[in-house]
């Protein structure tokens, strides 16, 4: 199972890459110059998207140094208790929104010191797997047309993450408690 | 977003003060905002590729085809952009490269369905629902195999890391449909705040 999943992982990309170049060749593009044509907006959009990056990333950063997260997550302890969730996934759930690396960081350190058969490694897993960030993906998406304006769009993913994390709760109680 | 930024600074320079990590803070705003440049950056490169791919994608006519082919789902979700926009090709290219998990590639791909949902868009600098949508779908993060969570059960010697999948999925595939029904329930909120905005104008003008 693992082997063939790896072996998916591995040629996703190279199978996607042999059909858009054949398809491309068959169709008599000239594959080449249009290739570079829209490589040119490369530059373009990753320059764009500067701003709201330094706004979304310096403000997170600035939250995550300040200890508010702990804060936060000492606010909730009394409800974890009562949901059977482990204390160690508690600052995990917080930052998923806010920074992929350091949920990524979150889930290592829990990975490494509890091991591979405790429940919270693999609640913590399925919270990491299972999500985005939020938070970046809301900057580098419309920073890059240039929105300020985000209506409502924030408050959907936010819901939407805290539907993931109690849906992790609830399916990884059932499966691995 | 206003208040968000301004809560995000504020709230964090009180709590560092409080907590006595006022340094943190302060040194976060520099690492801050060197770690964006370096994000956008180490961007460029990748997002030229798959851009350029993308537009052989294009002249060949696959990502029309790709558009004919999820038209019937599309066409309800995102009602409110032209049933042919090319955007809708981008969404769908969006989305499988995110369910494959190249989050590399996923990105370029969404950008290129931002700026076709923006061409329809009235108000340049206000998001439209099929944007909202669009973006709530793609934070949900949808993926068919959590590609980092195996490579570390695998660093650490799990046994049976595959057991991870099922769950994952079933907990994404949730988050994704929730962000899809929490869109259009905005939508509607919003469609019936503005007919009440404008009831209400026709009124007074009256």
């Amino acid at each position: 199972m693992t082997k063939l999943l790896n072996l998916i992982s591995l040629w996703t990309l190279p199978s996607i890459l042999i059909i858009i170049l054949s398809l491309g060749i068959i169709k008599k593009v000239p594959v080449y110059e249009e290739f570079t044509e829209g490589a040119k907006d490369g530059f373009k959009v990753a320059v764009k998207i500067i701003p709201y990056l330094v706004a979304i990333i310096v403000g997170i950063s600035m939250f995550r140094a300040s200890g508010a997260i702990e804060l936060i997550a000492g606010w909730f302890a009394p409800l974890l208790t009562k949901f059977n969730i482990p204390s160690d996934t508690l600052p995990l759930m917080i930052v998923r929104s806010l920074s992929g690396s350091a949920a990524l960081g979150v889930f290592s350190d829990i990975a490494n010191n509890l091991g591979p058969d405790s429940y919270a490694t693999k609640l913590a897993a399925v919270m990491v797997g299972s999500s985005e960030t939020t938070f970046y993906v809301l900057a580098v998406y419309f920073g890059a047309v240039g929105l300020s304006k985000i209506r409502y769009a924030l408050l959907i993913g936010l819901l939407a993450d805290l539907i993931g994390i109690i849906s992790a709760i609830w399916v990884c109680n059932l499966l691995f408690a | 977003m206003n208040y968000i930024f301004y809560f995000l600074i504020v709230f964090s320079i009180i709590i560092g003060a409080i907590n006595g990590k006022l340094q943190d803070v302060v040194n976060a705003v520099m690492s801050g905002a060197e770690l964006s440049v370096k994000i956008a950056f180490s961007l460029i490169g990748i997002m030229a590729f798959w851009l350029g791919i993308m537009r052989i994608a294009e002249k060949s006519g696959l990502i029309c085809w790709i558009s004919k082919v999820i038209k019937p789902i599309t066409k309800r979700l995102f009602n409110e952009i032209p049933e042919d926009s090319p955007a809708i090709g981008d969404i769908a290219m969006n989305f499988s490269a995110n369910a494959f998990g190249l989050s590399n590639a996923a990105t370029p791909f969404g950008i290129k369905a931002m700026e076709e949902l923006q061409k329809v868009n009235d108000k340049k600098d206000t998001a439209s629902n099929s944007m909202c949508l669009f973006l709530g779908m793609n934070t949900a993060g949808f993926q068919l195999i959590p590609t980092t969570v195996l490579a570390v059960f695998v660093g650490i010697g799990y046994k049976n890391p595959t057991e991870i999948i099922a769950p994952t999925l079933l907990v994404t595939s949730i988050a994704f449909i929730s962000a899809i029904v929490l869109s259009k329930i905005f939508q509607g909120l919003n469609m019936r705040v503005n007919k009440i905005n404008q009831t209400d104008k026709e009124e007074n003008n009256d």
